[in-house]
């Protein structure tokens, strides 16, 4: 391989500005850290609810979150980035439709947590409906048993087991959000990938900038899965099989 | 206190219960057996709402079961049940699956439930484990727990769907000591069982059901004495015969 290894690169200058190829990362880090964190919230919000009302009697509401999920699993992640970016602005009315376009701030960054988000949050229902329906039925009668109504059963008796019972899964969905915000940079959010493409243009050591944010999106990662290790941890219930080391 | 008439019920095509009526007065145990598959479940969840059923009423202390209009949580708030799988709350310790109920539906203080509950612990026995989780629990001591989880919420009467059929031989009569002490206090109890040792000793009327129908409903001296029904005989004779 004829290729020139660089890697004092990083503490070089950009060309045409003051800071480092080492400050583009940071950024760029901090950014996908953002988009990450920010669109977990709205999948674990809306995945919660979306999963609960697959598993409700009501067969409107159910009906409602399958398409849902159906809506936001079916079409690829880098297909929906772009059609929230440059297709659903044009489909809002005028008014809005010219706010979001001109005026909205940080217009990228909000776009893509929200289309990370919606995403998600059809895996994660998936996941919750799964976990919902792993318990069973005299549960759900036991709390309507002592009086509870049937938001009172998911929220004091179901969903506490459910969210238990799905932790594993949710850890990769917690690891997939953060590499899932790479695909953020076709619509011009600043974050890592896009730092990286970035910096291999301006520099022409693309190998050291890939390999740095691949070691980058790792630690990510990683600190996500010892997290979510630590959170179940916490939160295993004495005496139950299920959740037991 | 629960008056079911002619009720029906069908699952599809499938008719689980078909015209069933019965009476459970005041202070009285009403014992139900039959063999799997009878209805005998189907139709005590019935009581409290947990099963719908197409035709007929049943009413628990006046108020209608099967009405729209009817506020089910309150209802069930105050008939307590007891389930073949004990159904506690796993992520919960003992004493807040005792006061959860108190607190949520009644209104009662922390502090107030709390004491409740431990006295209730008390009374089946198991104070010692109040800091417990149910899966630390034998089932047998699980099942009191839940007698006395019910008990926590003041029922007007008490529902029990097979409390001791998963229960291993020697956890039985721990559970039903606990259920006869119930009984001679004077609690209105519906109790699905083929404990039949247990309905002799406490129970006021035993009712026999096959096939979706109440084939049988006497007295307990009736019941064991002579069953009319050719199929009772049949059963018990099965049951009695060890």
């Amino acid at each position: 391989m004829n290729y020139h290894w660089n890697w004092g690169i990083f503490f070089e200058q950009v060309k045409a500005g003051e800071e480092t190829y080492l400050d583009w990362l940071i950024t760029g880090f901090g950014w996908t850290v953002a988009v990450a964190l920010s669109a977990w919230v709205i999948a674990l919000l809306c995945g919660g609810i979306i999963g609960t009302l697959r598993t409700t009697p009501h067969r409107g509401l159910a009906f409602f979150a399958t398409c849902w999920v159906e809506l936001f699993r079916n079409v690829p992640l880098l297909v929906q980035m772009l059609l929230w970016f440059f297709v659903v602005p044009e489909l809002l009315p005028r008014d809005l439709s010219l706010w979001v376009k001109q005026d909205m701030p940080a217009k990228e960054f909000v776009t893509a947590v929200l289309c990370l988000g919606l995403f998600t949050s059809a895996r994660i229902a998936e996941q919750v409906r799964a976990g919902v329906q792993s318990l069973p039925n005299g549960q759900r009668m036991a709390g309507l048993a002592i009086g509870f109504t049937l938001p009172q059963t998911y929220r004091y008796v179901i969903l506490p087991m459910a969210f238990r019972i799905i932790i594993p899964p949710l850890t990769s969905e917690f690891m997939n959000v953060f590499k899932n915000s790479s695909v953020a940079f076709a619509i011009g959010v600043l974050e890592l990938t896009f730092q990286a493409r970035q910096m291999q243009e301006d520099s022409e050591q693309g190998i050291e900038a890939y390999l740095a944010v691949t070691v980058l999106y790792f630690i990510c990662a990683f600190i996500a899965n010892r997290g979510m290790a630590f959170i179940e941890k916490r939160s295993r219930v004495p005496g139950f099989i299920a959740t037991a080391k | 206190m629960i008056e079911i008439n002619n009720v029906s019920k069908w699952y599809g095509q499938f008719q689980v219960l078909t015209d069933c009526s019965t009476q459970i007065t005041k202070g009285d145990v009403v014992v139900v057996c039959g063999p799997s598959g009878s209805g005998k479940s189907t139709l005590i969840k019935c009581v409290n709402g947990l099963e719908a059923f197409q035709q007929g009423a049943i009413a628990v202390n006046g108020t209608s079961v099967g009405d729209p209009k009817t506020n089910l949580p309150k209802l069930r708030a105050h008939v307590g049940m007891v389930f073949q799988h004990f159904e506690l709350f796993p992520h919960m310790s003992i004493t807040e699956n005792l006061a959860i109920g108190q607190t949520k539906v009644l209104g009662r203080s922390k502090e107030e439930a709390h004491e409740r509950g431990l006295k209730l612990l008390d009374r089946v026995g198991l104070r010692s484990q109040a800091d417990k989780f149910p899966g630390q629990l034998s089932g047998g001591q699980q099942q009191r727990v839940a007698i006395a989880r019910a008990l926590a919420m003041d029922p007007i009467c008490m529902l029990f769907d097979e409390p001791t059929s998963a229960l291993d031989p020697e956890m039985i009569n721990e559970v039903l000591d606990v259920m006869v002490e119930l009984a001679n206090e004077g609690m209105t109890m519906m109790v699905v069982s083929h404990e039949m040792g247990f309905a002799r000793k406490v129970a006021d009327r035993v009712i026999f059901m096959d096939h979706g129908h109440i084939v049988e409903d006497a007295t307990k001296e009736e019941f064991f004495g002579t069953p009319r029904s050719e199929r009772a005989q049949q059963f018990l004779s099965k049951i009695l015969s060890h």
